[in-house]
């Protein structure tokens, strides 16, 4: 397949996409400099469809939910750049009432330690129905009636009893549920799940995920799962897009994605997963080194001090987003394509010659 | 006896480094009441070897770690620790022992002090044991070393200056400092995302081999624990399910749970639907009052009868392969008594 050139984003055309992300920019002040933690990010998402945002810690995926959210501190952001659309209308021009009656409600947020959104001190029977009596205008009795059927719906045993207990008293993969039944209390159109498992042990991941999908596919609501593992998202998703150092470098729909992965930081990202399959002792391949500090990313390719590719090119020339079909990357040289490096001049597990990774505000050197 | 059999543990010829038997750890909570924290465990471990411990939250993993150190000492069974009782030693003595038997957490950022220089903090140990003359500037070199840190580089700095990664290195290598024999690992990379979390393995196998160290390894990913263990035990709500060499125990799990687990891993396989899989769908009953006979029962797709009124022991099935169901995935061998 011929790679094309540069292909300006296509996310603004057509409307009648659930949300539209286009080229937001959030940048923070801070005493080290403006902190690009999205540097233009467009994508878009249909009703009834899932999207998995991956990437390592610090790639900029939660400042680019919260974005979307409108959710971000005021006081050290700058002026946000760049345009959500949620059915059509700027979320980030909306007046704070209309932001009001979205959040929470056409919107939803699951986020990844439960108690960011339960207040300790309050049973969870009157948070899921404050909420709801808020939003849908329905009585308090009413309000009851369906937080036990949400709570039902999400496997919690005895919810008669549970809306009379605070969080403490559950353990944590049930806070998560409750979260999500509250999430799902207005019956949102959008569902923004940032690492809704990260916290909790492999089982109740699994059943939360397999919780989160069956709720998706019931609703038919759009659905955005964060996490660092691709292992996650694996099966669950229709699409994947891939961010490194606040920008987009990969997305595709999901079996495309594994099945012909372009971007060298998407492959390396899965050679990281240890395997059930592998045998004992098998030593993982590391990225080395850690992602750029945003204030001051590389000048190239912003992966390629890491990158086992590396080509001058890529250290002088910042990579376009480029389109193959519904397969976009952002590599000089992507692999499985022509242009792909040959193995020779290819390097493991080593930095870049030239460049020293920033690893925190630690230059480590070596393979890190 | 209330442990869950002992058809596991290597004869005498073995070079065993640490031997724990029929350990009890009961927190009592008021009224009478009390956690089943481990009810009953025994496992060894050879001198070189490491020993995976899995389980979901709440199995006694940490208790079971803990225990060994004495941090507190169990309510009954024993540790037998390059021959000596460390459950029977005072004080005093088992301050000696400590430094050969070292502890790493989960969480590094909160398991370091935030005030001190990092080579201060690494150091701490050496200073503890032996007094400020004791500490050795080209020991704290060397393990930092161990762990890919450059002292010229870090030494001087605070450890909110580092990544979550870096933090663990940090704490790994403070642990290293006292030359260890036993490293107890308790959940080393859950909290790390997956590129750091590989970078702690290969660095955890590689200060392994450099000091010769046997490890007990916990965790709750299936996958995470197979890369860096020889031997795996998988806990259930305080006792074991299921011992045996890495290899025979993924490639064929012979307890109900263990299965379980196997199918909860995620795996990064658009083809492997999750939702078809058979995942364990309720959560492990409270420690307070565990179900009789098999605890796993009230989660088991094969539980019978004799499942409620009998404990399995845990008996062979392969050749370093042990389960403790009455029903195994596995054939029993006759042979084996
Ligand atoms: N309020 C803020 N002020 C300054 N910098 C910030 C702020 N919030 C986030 N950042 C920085 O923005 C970058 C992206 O952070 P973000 O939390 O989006 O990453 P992430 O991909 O969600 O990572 P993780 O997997 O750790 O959650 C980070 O470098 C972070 O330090
Ligand atoms: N000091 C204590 N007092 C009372 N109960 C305790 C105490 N320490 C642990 N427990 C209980 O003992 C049980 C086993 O806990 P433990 O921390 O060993 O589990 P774990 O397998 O390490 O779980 P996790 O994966 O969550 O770390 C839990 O039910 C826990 O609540
Ligand atoms: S542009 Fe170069 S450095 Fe960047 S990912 Fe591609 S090959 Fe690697
Ligand atoms: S003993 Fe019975 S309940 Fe326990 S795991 Fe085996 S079959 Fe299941
Ligand atoms: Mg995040
Ligand atoms: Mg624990």
């Amino acid at each position: 397949m011929t790679v094309d050139a540069p292909v300006t984003n296509d996310a603004t055309s057509g409307t009648d996409h659930l949300l539209v992300v286009d080229d937001v920019r959030t940048h923070f002040r801070t005493s080290r400099g403006l902190v690009r933690a999205v540097d233009g990010v467009s994508f878009t998402l249909d009703g009834g469809r899932t999207l998995g945002i991956v990437g390592e810690s610090g790639s900029g995926k939660t400042v680019l939910s919260r974005s979307i959210m409108g959710l971000l501190p005021k006081r050290h952001t700058e002026t946000p750049t760049g345009q959500v659309l949620f059915k059509g209308n700027d979320l980030r021009a909306a007046p704070r009432k209309e932001l009001q009656r979205i959040w929470g409600c056409d919107v939803a947020v699951v986020f990844q330690d439960p108690m960011t959104s339960l207040n300790p001190v309050m049973k969870i029977g009157k948070q899921m129905t404050e909420s709801m009596r808020h939003h849908l205008h329905i009585s308090q009795s009413e309000a009851n009636v369906r937080a036990v059927e949400l709570l039902r719906s999400v496997d919690i045993n005895e919810p008669d009893r549970r809306l009379e207990q605070y969080p403490h008293q559950l353990s944590g993969g049930m806070r998560q549920r409750v979260t999500i039944a509250m999430a799902l209390g207005c019956s949102p159109e959008l569902l923004i799940a940032d690492e809704p498992t990260t916290a909790l042990d492999v089982t109740v991941q699994a059943q939360i995920l397999d919780l989160l999908q069956a709720q998706q596919r019931q609703r038919n609501m759009a659905m955005i799962i964060v996490t660092h593992d691709l292992g996650v998202v694996a099966g669950r998703t229709d699409e994947i897009m891939v961010m490194y150092a606040g920008q987009v470098v990969e997305k595709a729909p999901t079996r495309e994605l594994f099945t012909r992965v372009r971007m060298p930081y998407t492959e390396a990202l899965l050679q990281s997963i240890p395997r059930i399959e592998d045998n004992v002792d098998t030593r993982l391949k590391v990225i080395p080194g850690r992602p750029p500090d945003l204030t001051s990313p590389p000048k190239g390719c912003r992966f390629a001090p890491r990158c086992s590719y590396t080509q001058t090119k890529c250290l002088e020339e910042p990579p376009p987003l480029v389109s193959e079909g519904d397969h976009q990357y952002r590599c000089w040289f992507p692999i499985g394509t022509s242009l792909e490096v040959d193995p020779p001049t290819r390097r493991d597990g080593a930095l870049a010659p030239g460049v020293v990774a920033t690893a925190g505000t630690v230059t480590t050197g070596g393979a890190d | 006896m209330a442990g869950t059999g002992d058809a596991h543990l290597r004869n005498g010829d073995a070079d065993v480094l640490l031997k724990v038997s029929d350990l009890v750890m009961e927190f009592p909570v008021g009224e009478g009441r009390k956690v089943h924290a481990v009810s009953g465990i025994s496992f060894d471990l050879i001198r070189g070897e490491t020993l995976g411990l899995v389980g979901e939250s709440g199995s006694g993993k940490s208790t079971t770690g803990r225990a060994v150190m004495q941090l507190p000492s169990p309510t009954s069974g024993s540790v037998m620790f390059e021959g000596r009782e460390l459950t029977e030693l005072s004080n005093d003595e088992m301050r000696r022992m400590r430094p050969r038997v070292q502890m790493i957490f989960q969480d590094p950022v909160s398991s370091l002090n935030p005030r001190r220089r990092v080579s201060d903090i690494v150091a701490e140990p050496l200073r503890v044991l032996k007094g400020r003359k004791g500490v050795s500037a080209d020991k704290v070199a060397e393990v930092l070393d161990a762990v890919g840190l450059d002292v010229n580089k870090v030494g001087e700095r605070r450890p909110h200056e580092f990544s979550g990664g870096q933090c663990q290195r940090i704490s790994i290598a403070r642990s290293l400092v006292l030359d260890p024999e036993l490293l107890i690992c308790d959940e080393p990379v859950s909290a790390l995302d997956v590129s750091v979390q590989a970078q702690i393995l290969n660095l955890l196998k590689d200060a392994k081999e450099r000091y010769g160290l046997t490890m007990v390894f916990i965790a709750h990913d299936l996958g995470v624990v197979k890369n860096i263990s020889n031997r795996v035990a998988v806990m259930y709500l305080g006792k074991l399910c299921e011992v045996g060499e890495a290899g025979a125990l993924y490639n064929s799990p012979a307890h109900p749970y263990t299965a379980a687990l196997l199918e909860s891993v995620p795996v990064p396989d658009p083809d492997i639907r999750p939702a078809e899989r058979e995942v364990l769908t309720t959560e492990i009953p409270s420690p307070m009052s565990p179900p009789s006979g098999c605890r796993f029962r009230t989660r088991c797709p094969h539980a019978a009868e004799i499942c409620a009124t009998e404990e399995p022991q845990l008996r062979a099935v392969g050749p370093d392969q042990f389960v403790a169901c009455h029903f195994p995935l596995q054939p029993v061998p006759v042979s084996v008594s």
